[in-house]
């Protein structure tokens, strides 16, 4: 078909001349929108939701800060060198995901395979961290069950440790995925969800690490 | 014509994308690295500075919360900017419709929870008193 074609077929008041080649524009004209657009706007539909969760258990955590029943407030418990290693780690494996992705559209099975093995590795340290934290909390007689406070602090950050851990079995599929399908189309978009995912769990994150984290760990005069 | 498409046979053929939408070798490969690399070092100063806030004298004590809170926000956008690819671009005006929603829907729960419970909190009757009261 030529373009001239095209070019009738369309109202030529919408846009110019590019979205007349059937790209969709965004604002009502054009072709449907490719594939890679339409999953990548529902998946980012689910991560809202997903995020609005999280910013329940946030309001949950504001509320109760201070309900500690006598037990230990959030400063004497959190140690923010711990928090500034989980941090990194997670920023850092944010990262190369983004290199991963890189990969995945260079069909580079290699740099693929190794940028999603740090990726995982990284993923894999934050969680012993954090495990090795919280078990620690238990051990001082800090668990969920001691206060309101300590209930809604182990809710919000173990449900992100929830995700990172689904994130990593996500991760080790798609790792296999790609070595034994190839680049598939397919592949490639079920790869754009988790990397969607994976950053927006490093965005969580960096809620967690500022406003639990550090505000948690400012003199308790110098709080709201 | 002045817009001339090349409809090569077979040349869009199990590519994820319609004609008309620039070819993938047109995003350089060294262009997008440096995006993320770019995304990283901002994301890693402003994580940096919120360490930094805790603990420096440097900025008005009781204003060091609102200060992780603004940093915070930063850094968010940072990430939604250089790794999560949320632009202007006119394929990307749903997904920016999205978030705002989300992002209204996230300071209604977060702040209308602290409003209402705060103003409970204040009403309600001292503990000890209501422990008074239910002998």
């Amino acid at each position: 078909m030529t373009t001239s074609a095209l070019r009738f077929a369309h109202d030529p008041d919408f846009g110019p001349p590019e979205t007349v080649l059937g790209a969709a524009s965004g604002h009502g004209s054009g072709g449907p929108a490719p594939k890679r657009i339409v999953v990548g706007y529902g998946f980012w539909i689910f991560l809202l939701s997903d995020v609005i969760m999280f910013s329940a258990f946030f309001a949950a955590y504001a509320v109760l800060f201070k309900n500690t029943a006598g037990g230990p407030t959030a400063h004497d418990l959190f140690d923010l060198r711990n928090t500034a290693v989980e941090t990194g780690c997670l920023l850092a494996s944010s990262f190369t995901c983004g290199m991963a992705s890189l990969a995945v559209g260079q069909r580079n099975q290699k740099w693929t395979q190794i940028t999603l093995l740090i990726t995982g590795l990284l993923g894999l340290a934050f969680l012993l961290l954090e495990f090795h934290e919280f078990s620690g909390f238990v051990a001082r007689g800090a668990g969920p069950s001691r206060s309101a406070f300590l209930s809604a602090f182990f809710t919000l950050v173990g449900c992100h440790g929830v995700h990172v851990s689904a994130g990593l079995l996500w991760l080790g599929t798609m790792m296999a995925q790609f070595y034994a399908k190839g680049f598939r189309q397919d592949i490639r978009h079920r790869f754009l969800c988790f990397s969607l995912f994976w950053h927006a769990l490093d965005i969580i994150w960096v809620a967690i690490f500022s406003l639990v984290y550090l505000v948690g760990t400012l003199p308790p005069e110098l709080l709201p | 014509m002045s817009h001339e498409v090349d409809y090569e046979a077979g040349s869009y053929v199990g590519d994820d994308r319609v004609p008309g939408e620039p070819a993938a070798e047109e995003h350089s490969l060294g262009r997008e690295v440096r995006g993320y690399v770019l995304g990283l070092a901002l994301a890693v100063a402003l994580t940096v500075a919120s360490f930094w806030a805790v603990e420096t004298h440097q900025i008005y004590r009781p204003g060091a919360a609102v200060a992780l809170l603004v940093l915070a926000v930063a850094q968010m956008g940072i990430h939604l900017i250089f790794f999560l690819h949320i632009t202007t671009a006119p394929d990307n005006a749903n997904n920016v419709l999205a978030l705002a929603f989300g992002a209204l829907i996230v300071c209604l729960v977060v702040f209308g929870s602290l409003w209402v419970m705060g103003h409970l909190n204040q009403s309600m009757v001292p503990m000890d008193q209501l422990m008074q009261m239910q002998r």
